[in-house]
């Protein structure tokens, strides 16, 4: 029980996070100013509404939707020819462009939902990959709305200049997606407050009880299938303006595997985690495909390791770390996480050579069998190059292994520690 | 009649082809409650690996030893990665076999390349299984193999002929289909591991505790089912295309079979497949359109209408939607599907 005499007129830390947040959506823009960061801070604004709607479904609902994109993208589609029809002398500001893409997402989650909500657990989440087959079926079917092979392009720069402000340049366009951002984040942060919020988490749970209760498991997972589709078409609107281009894969599986697999990877059980899988998913996309082939490899193996050993994703590992150093255990574990680093990249720098090797010698026949790898000259067609990766990543696998399971052992002592200090705190 | 004969033939053929798939789905499904969403890409590996066996060895020993494989894989799959996350709920249990699914395929596509192999059935399946000949004197006719030339071209032309051939490969798979329907539904009913199988779907705890190995049980479905899926990969790689795509046209489509049919019932399973078989191997022979239907109909349309996509676009064209269609409709009239007992 509270005592009634405590009086905080502010809560402190939660204004410090949002008050961080904020800063750091101003802020980015100045201190990374080529035209690439540019481009992809937008697209992690972008992305950071996308996902945080999806995690309404998966982490705070408990539904494995296949088909987010259908509800990001058939928002977009619905932006952009808003976008067009501005052009054609609609009234409508260029700014508020977005929150159309929000209701057209909106108006298709009513109509989709009703059919997907009916389930929940597995079946939920195959009649959503089916909904997605037939909208993206659909969009190459009807070329006057979803233009076909070419998509629907347009021009932002439709309205009249307000205040200098034309979004003609894209640092005018970032700040938009900035604002957007902060107040659809706020605004999905109220809703897991609010009865509703508490009640989908409730569902989630146990909707067993919940029915127990009174409430129809049903209509709440509806009313949350809607809101997430509003905020997706949001962020599929904002998206439209950003590239001013919209073609059919925006409504394709692909996207809708994107989201699934980075919201995961950022963690679904904490709120913040789905902003961490928004910025992982930008960097991947355009950053690491840039840098290796192999890139879906990759990100696919770690989304194995990730569900088998860190299902509350890279949130939930962050918080736990947090848990020991706030009872001040974080240096004890400090060296183990450097040696598992080091063994870990070890192992990571063979294991990757090999496969850099068979992309080259699948793909690049054209080039002879030598490829460059991080400095060094590997020639494909060599037993030596082969050798050499297997033994360092043995290496690295053995020391990982190793320091892991020393390090298996502290952490349980650690958390023994921290069971007995709560304890003891209790009885104070 | 003979056009209808051989289409009727090509979509059982199709539907057989996903109740291979389908059955080994809903037996993983109704047993350890997991929905395996890399079901397709353990048949796109029965492809790819049956068709480097059969280079090896040739068509027949890859028929039996590439599901062999694609089973190992699949019962190594369970016992190291999906068993670990099983306490974590199904959720996470899909989750892993989605990304299983990622890794698949950038592995197939890693040792086998992008491009769509010549997987060639042999010689003996290569030719037509019958021909149906359509004469319009003599009437229809029935031939074993392929037709000589000069029974399709007739010496006058007032006498129409026209040739159907079924393809071998088709009678094939629905041979093949067949066996194993049987014999799956005698492991299940008439062996002492069936009625383990069996017992272990609806009272795992109940069956562990008279001392059977459930997790092993586990293993061995989940392994079957890959198996299974291994072995209509073989058939349908060297029928159609082994391409990296071919687990994505399938894919969805085997889960749209195990919704329709009712969560966890084989014989809804089965029913659901020849019905979504036929449906699409019927809708693609038909070019009618809605403008066509209302031209029938006597209602004039406006140019402007009649020049809509939407308006124009033929039967043939919306096939690929009609199994989603099919799903949308059996929710909201059928929630629990077509011979599906629980509303899950």
């Amino acid at each position: 029980m509270k005592a009634s005499y405590e009086f905080k007129p502010i809560n402190v830390g939660r204004w410090l996070i949002w008050g961080i947040f904020a800063v750091l959506l101003l802020v980015a823009p100045q201190l990374f100013t080529s035209s690439l960061a540019i481009t992809i801070l937008s697209q992690i604004g972008i992305a950071i509404i996308a996902c945080l709607s999806f995690n309404i479904l998966l982490g705070q609902g408990g539904m494995l939707s296949f088909g987010h994109a259908v509800y990001t993208g058939l928002g977009a589609y619905l932006a952009i020819h808003a976008l067009n029809a501005i052009g054609n002398g609609w009234y409508l500001p260029v700014s508020m462009v977005p929150i159309v893409g929000g209701i057209a997402g909106m108006c298709f989650a009513v109509l989709f939902g009703f059919v997907s909500t009916k389930k929940s657990g597995s079946t939920f989440a195959m009649i959503t990959l089916g909904l997605a087959e037939l909208v993206f079926a659909m969009s190459l079917m009807i070329p006057e709305f979803f233009g076909g092979e070419g998509g629907v392009s347009s021009n932002r720069m439709v309205g009249k200049p307000f205040m200098g402000i034309s979004f003609g340049p894209p640092i005018q366009v970032y700040y938009l997606i900035a604002v957007y951002t902060f107040v659809a984040t706020a605004l999905m942060f109220a809703f897991t407050r609010t009865p509703l919020g508490r009640m989908l988490n409730a569902v989630r749970d146990n909707p067993e009880r919940v029915e127990f209760v009174g409430y129809n498991t049903q209509l709440v997972r509806y009313f949350a299938f809607v809101i997430a589709g509003f905020f997706a078409g949001i962020s599929g609107g904002l998206a439209a303006l950003n590239f001013e281009i919209v073609t059919a894969e925006v409504v394709g599986a692909a996207r809708s595997g994107a989201y699934l697999l980075f919201t995961f990877l950022g963690g679904a059980t904490f709120f913040f985690g789905p902003i961490l899988g928004a910025v992982m998913m930008v960097l991947a996309f355009v950053l690491f495909s840039e840098f290796t082939k192999a890139w879906l490899l990759y990100l696919g193996l770690i989304f194995l390791f990730m569900v088998m050993y860190a299902p509350g994703g890279v949130a939930a590992l962050i918080m736990m770390n947090l848990r020991i150093a706030s009872f001040g255990h974080l240096g004890k574990v400090f060296g183990a996480y450097l040696a598992m680093a080091g063994a870990g990249i070890v192992a990571f720098l063979g294991a990757s050579a090999m496969v850099e090797m068979i992309y080259h010698l699948q793909l690049t026949t054209g080039e002879g069998s030598t490829l460059s790898y991080l400095g060094t000259v590997l020639d494909a067609k060599k037993a030596s190059s082969w050798f050499g990766a297997g033994f360092v990543l043995a290496t690295g696998l053995f020391f990982f292994e190793v320091v892991r399971r020393q390090y298996m052992q502290q952490w349980d002592e650690i958390q023994e520690e921290i069971e007995k200090e709560i304890k003891r705190r209790e009885a104070i | 009649m003979e056009f209808f004969i051989i289409s009727m033939l090509n979509g059982i053929s199709y539907g057989l082809l996903l109740f291979m798939l389908s059955s080994g789905l809903t037996l993983i499904f109704s047993m350890m409650g997991v929905l395996n969403f890399a079901h397709a890409s353990f048949y796109m590996l029965g492809a790819y690996v049956g068709y480097t066996i059969s280079k090896i060895t040739g068509f027949w020993p890859a028929l039996v030893v590439a599901p062999f494989v694609v089973g190992l894989m699949g019962a190594f799959f369970e016992k190291y990665f999906l068993r670990k996350v099983h306490k974590y709920g199904h959720v996470a249990e899909l989750m892993i076999t989605f990304g299983l699914s990622y890794v698949i395929l950038e592995l197939v596509q890693l040792v086998w390349g992008r491009i769509a192999l010549e997987f060639k059935p042999p010689e003996i399946l290569q030719g037509p299984a019958f021909t149906l000949i359509n004469h319009s004197v003599n009437g229809l006719q029935f031939l074993w193999g392929a037709a000589p030339g000069e029974m399709c071209q007739a010496a006058d032309a007032a006498i129409r002929v026209v040739c159907s051939p079924f393809p071998a490969t088709r009678a094939f798979m629905m041979v093949i289909a067949l066996l194993m329907l049987v014999s799956v539904w005698l492991l299940l009913t008439r062996t002492r591991i069936g009625l383990v199988i069996q017992a272990a779907l609806t009272h795992p705890e109940a069956v562990e505790s008279l001392g059977h190995n459930v997790p092993a049980v586990f293993m061995l479905v989940f392994g079957a089912g890959a198996g299974l899926a291994g072995l209509a990969g073989v058939i349908g790689g060297s029928t159609f295309l082994t391409e990296p795509s071919m687990a994505a046209t399938v894919g969805s489509v085997i889960f749209v079979v195990v919704v329709v049919g009712g969560m966890g019932s084989l014989s809804g399973a089965f029913l659901a497949s020849l019905i979504i078989g036929l449906i699409e191997t019927f809708a693609i022979a038909f070019n009618y359109s809605l403008g066509t239907l209302a031209a029938q109909l006597g209602l004039n349309l406006s140019a402007a209408v009649q020049q809509s996509s939407v308006v124009k676009l033929t039967l043939s064209q919306v096939a690929p939607i009609l199994p989603y269609l099919l799903l949308v409709l059996m929710l909201i009239f059928r929630p629990k599907g077509l011979l599906g007992n629980r509303d899950a």
